[in-house]
C-alpha cells in the first residue's frame, strides 16, 4: 500500500469542474510535484489534501485510512504556504513551536525540538526576531521550520519559492531537496514553475484543466511528453510532422525513423531542440535552411526552415563552426529522441 | 516636468487655505472657551471679563461635576465594550462575506450614520419608552411583569450611543482584518488549531490595534455626545456635554459652562494620547 492515495478525486465550484478523475499514489519519502499552468487543479488538490477544501468525489487515503474523514486541524500535516502566513505577532521560536504547543507537547521538549528545527533550516540565532524583520528567503525557511517541525505526515509545499528572486530561489530549491531528503517527510509541492519541479522532484504530475495529463519522472516526462501539451509546457519542443507508413515507421521528406506504435497517416513527433543533429546537406535527414541564429554563449539557438515545418536547434559551442544564416543543411535525429504525441499535435 | 515646483514656500501656499479655516473655526474657539472659563459670572451682573478661578474651584469642589464626569466616563466605557463586543465578530463576518453581500452589509452597517441623529434618537426613545415596543413585546412574552426602566437611565443612554457608535469600530476592526495573510487561518489550522484557539492566539492579537483604535474614537464620541444623552437621558441624567450646554443656555453661567466644556476636552485628549502611546509602544510589531 503506498503512503497517500488519491482515488478518482474530484471537484467542482458549480458548473466549473476544478479537478476531475484524479489517480495518485504516492511512496514513502517521495517527492511529487503537481505542476500546470494556472488553473489547472493543482492548488485545489493540495487543499483537499490539507482539508481546507471539502472534495466532492474520490477518496484520500493516508496509510490505508481516510484522511477525508479526518478534521483539517487533526490531520497533522505540514503545510508551506505560498504567502508562508507566518504568525507576525509571534517571535520565530514562538512561530515554530506553535504547533508543538497545540500538540500539548511539553516546555523542555518543545523547546529542544524548536532548536533543532531552526538549526535545521539554518535559522540559528534568530529565534527572537520577529517575521517582518526577516527576508522573504529567511521567512521561507521559519515556514518551512515551522511545518517540519511537528514531524509530519506529509509535507505540502504550495508554490513556496514563488515569492523569492530567481537567485535565491535556485539556492533553496537545493537546500529544500537536501532538507526533504534528510527528513524523509513524504512531500507534495504545487507549482507552475517547470523548472522548480524538475529540479525538486522524484515524479511529476503534469496537469491541466483540472485532469491529469502525464505522471512520471522529471526526465521520462521530459524526453517522452505523452502529449503536445506536456511536450510544450515542459520545456521547449518541436513539432515536426510527418506520416506514418503502416510498418513501424514514420517518413519525413524521405528520411525514415523506427517508431514502433505509429499508425499509418500523418503522425506528430516531439523532438528537443538539444536533440535534433545538425550535418552538412546530402548527410542522411531531411532538409533545411538555417533562418537565423542567436549565440547565447554555452550554446547556438537555430531557427531552421525545414520540409518537417519550422524548428527549433540548440548547438552546443563546441567550437566548431556553426552554418551560417541561409546555409542548407540536413536534419535527423535519433529513434529514442522522438516522442509519438497521442493527440496528434491538437492543441 | 514644467509644473515642478522651485519655490520652496509653495507648500505653505497651498495649505494656507485650510490652515485658516481650522484655525478661525477650531483652535480659536476653543482658546476663547478656555479663556471665558477664567471669566466672573453673576446672577444680576452676568459675564465680567476679570481672571477668576472660582469655576474651576467649584468643579473641583462641588461632588455634582465629579458625578456628570464619572457617569459621562462611565457610558463612553461601557458604550465602547459594548460596541468591541458587537463590532468585532461583525467584522470578522463582514470581512469572510462574498463580495456582493459584503458591499449591501456595509451599506446596513453605516446606515445609522446615514440618518440624523436627533431623528434616530427619537426613534430609539419610541422603542425604549415605558409603553415602546421593547417593553411591550417583553411583556407579551411574559419575560416582565412591569416596564422595564430604559428612558432617562444610563441603560437607555448606552443603547442608543452603542447603536451609533458600533459603525465606527466595524470599520476600524475592519481595515485591520484586511490586512490578515488570508492563509493566516488555515495555517494556524494545519498546526492543530481549533477555532477558539485559533481567534484567541491567531486573529485577536493581530486586530487588537484595530480594536483599540476603534476604542479611542468609540470613547471620544461617546464622552462627547450631546443628542442621545440629552434626548435619553433627559435632564434627570446629565453628561458633560449636556451639562456644559445648560450651563450656557439655561442657567446662561457660560464661564462656569465653559470650564465644563475644557475639562471634557482636556481629559479626553489626555486619555487619547495616553492610550495611544500606550497601544504604540505595546504593539510595535504589528503595527508596521
Amino acid at each position: 500500500m503506498s503512503h497517500l492515495v488519491l482515488e478518482a478525486l474530484g471537484k467542482s465550484y458549480g458548473a466549473v469542474v476544478a479537478v476531475e478523475g484524479l489517480d495518485l499514489a504516492v511512496e514513502r519519502g517521495e517527492f511529487v510535484s503537481l505542476l500546470g499552468p494556472s488553473g489547472c487543479g493543482k492548488t485545489t488538490t493540495l487543499q483537499m489534501i490539507a482539508g481546507f477544501v471539502p472534495l466532492d468525489r474520490g477518496r484520500i487515503l493516508l496509510d490505508g485510512g481516510d484522511l477525508a474523514a479526518v478534521a483539517p486541524n487533526r490531520r497533522g500535516l505540514g503545510i508551506v504556504f505560498q504567502s508562508y502566513a507566518l504568525f507576525p505577532h509571534m517571535t520565530v521560536a514562538e512561530n515554530i513551536a506553535f504547533g508543538l504547543e497545540m500538540r500539548g507537547v511539553g516546555r523542555a521538549e518543545r523547546e529542544k525540538r524548536t532548536l533543532e528545527a531552526m538549526a535545521l533550516v539554518g535559522l540559528k540565532g534568530f529565534a527572537e526576531r520577529y517575521p517582518r524583520r526577516m527576508s522573504g528567503g529567511q521567512q521561507q525557511r521559519v515556514a518551512l521550520a515551522r511545518a517540519l517541525v511537528i514531524k509530519p505526515a506529509l509535507l505540502l509545499l504550495d508554490e513556496p519559492l514563488s515569492n523569492l528572486d530567481a537567485k535565491l530561489r535556485e539556492e533553496m530549491q537545493g537546500e529544500l531537496r537536501q532538507i526533504q531528503r534528510s527528513v524523509g517527510t513524504t512531500t507534495i509541492l504545487v507549482t507552475h514553475d517547470q523548472h522548480e519541479a524538475m529540479a525538486l522532484s522524484d515524479r511529476i504530475v503534469l496537469m491541466n484543466q483540472g485532469r491529469v495529463e502525464q505522471i512520471g519522472a522529471p526526465d521520462a516526462v521530459y524526453g517522452r511528453p505523452s502529449s503536445a501539451f506536456v511536450a510544450n509546457f515542459l520545456g521547449k519542443t518541436n513539432m515536426l510532422k510527418g506520416s506514418g507508413d503502416g510498418a513501424g515507421r514514420v517518413l519525413i521528406d524521405g528520411f525514415a525513423i523506427a517508431l514502433p506504435g505509429a499508425g499509418p497517416g500523418p503522425v506528430a513527433l516531439a523532438v528537443r531542440p538539444e536533440r535534433l543533429v545538425l550535418a552538412a546537406p546530402g548527410a542522411p535527414g531531411f532538409g533545411g535552411r538555417i533562418a537565423g541564429r542567436v549565440f547565447q554563449g554555452s550554446y547556438w539557438l537555430l531557427t531552421i526552415e525545414s520540409a518537417a515545418g519550422p524548428l527549433t536547434v540548440m548547438r552546443g559551442n563546441d567550437g566548431t563552426a556553426v552554418p551560417a544564416e541561409g546555409e542548407a543543411v540536413s536534419l535527423s535525429f535519433a529513434p529514442g529522441d522522438a516522442a509519438l504525441l497521442a493527440d496528434g499535435g491538437a492543441s | 516636468m514644467s509644473l515642478a515646483v522651485t519655490d520652496r514656500s509653495a507648500p505653505y501656499w497651498l495649505t494656507a487655505p485650510g490652515l485658516l479655516v481650522f484655525l478661525g473655526l477650531v483652535i480659536v474657539p476653543l482658546g476663547m472657551t478656555a479663556l471665558l472659563s477664567f471669566y466672573d459670572w453673576g446672577q444680576y451682573k452676568g459675564i465680567v471679563p476679570a481672571f477668576t478661578l472660582k469655576n474651576w474651584a467649584e468643579i473641583a469642589t462641588d461632588s455634582y461635576f465629579f458625578e456628570v464626569f464619572l457617569r459621562t466616563f462611565r457610558i463612553a466605557i461601557l458604550v465602547t465594550l459594548a460596541t468591541i463586543l458587537i463590532g468585532v465578530p461583525e467584522a470578522y463576518i463582514l470581512n469572510r462575506m462574498s463580495p456582493g453581500w459584503r458591499s449591501v452589509c456595509m451599506l446596513v452597517v453605516i446606515g445609522p450614520l446615514l440618518v440624523s441623529v436627533v431623528a434616530r434618537t427619537l426613534g430609539w426613545a419610541l422603542l425604549l419608552g415605558s409603553t415602546g415596543l421593547v417593553n411591550q413585546g417583553l411583556m407579551a412574552l411574559g419575560l416582565i411583569g412591569t416596564p422595564l426602566e430604559f428612558m432617562f437611565t444610563e441603560t437607555g443612554v448606552v443603547i442608543a450611543l452603542t447603536h451609533v457608535l458600533v459603525p465606527f469600530m466595524i470599520l476600524s476592526v475592519w481595515a485591520s482584518l484586511q490586512r490578515l495573510d488570508p492563509q493566516i487561518e488555515n495555517a494556524a489550522m494545519s498546526l492543530g488549531a481549533g477555532w477558539l484557539t485559533i481567534w484567541r492566539r491567531v486573529i485577536l492579537p493581530q486586530i487588537v490595534p484595530g480594536v483599540l483604535s476603534g476604542s479611542i474614537i468609540v470613547f471620544a464620541l461617546a464622552a462627547s455626545a450631546f443628542a442621545s444623552p440629552a434626548i435619553i437621558g433627559g435632564r434627570r441624567l446629565k453628561v458633560a456635554a449636556t451639562l456644559a450646554y445648560d450651563e450656557f443656555l439655561n442657567t446662561l453661567n457660560w464661564p462656569l459652562g465653559a470650564a465644563v466644556a475644557t475639562l471634557l476636552l482636556v481629559a479626553l485628549v489626555a486619555i487619547i494620547v495616553g492610550s495611544n502611546r500606550l497601544i504604540e509602544r505595546r504593539y510595535a510589531q504589528v503595527f508596521e
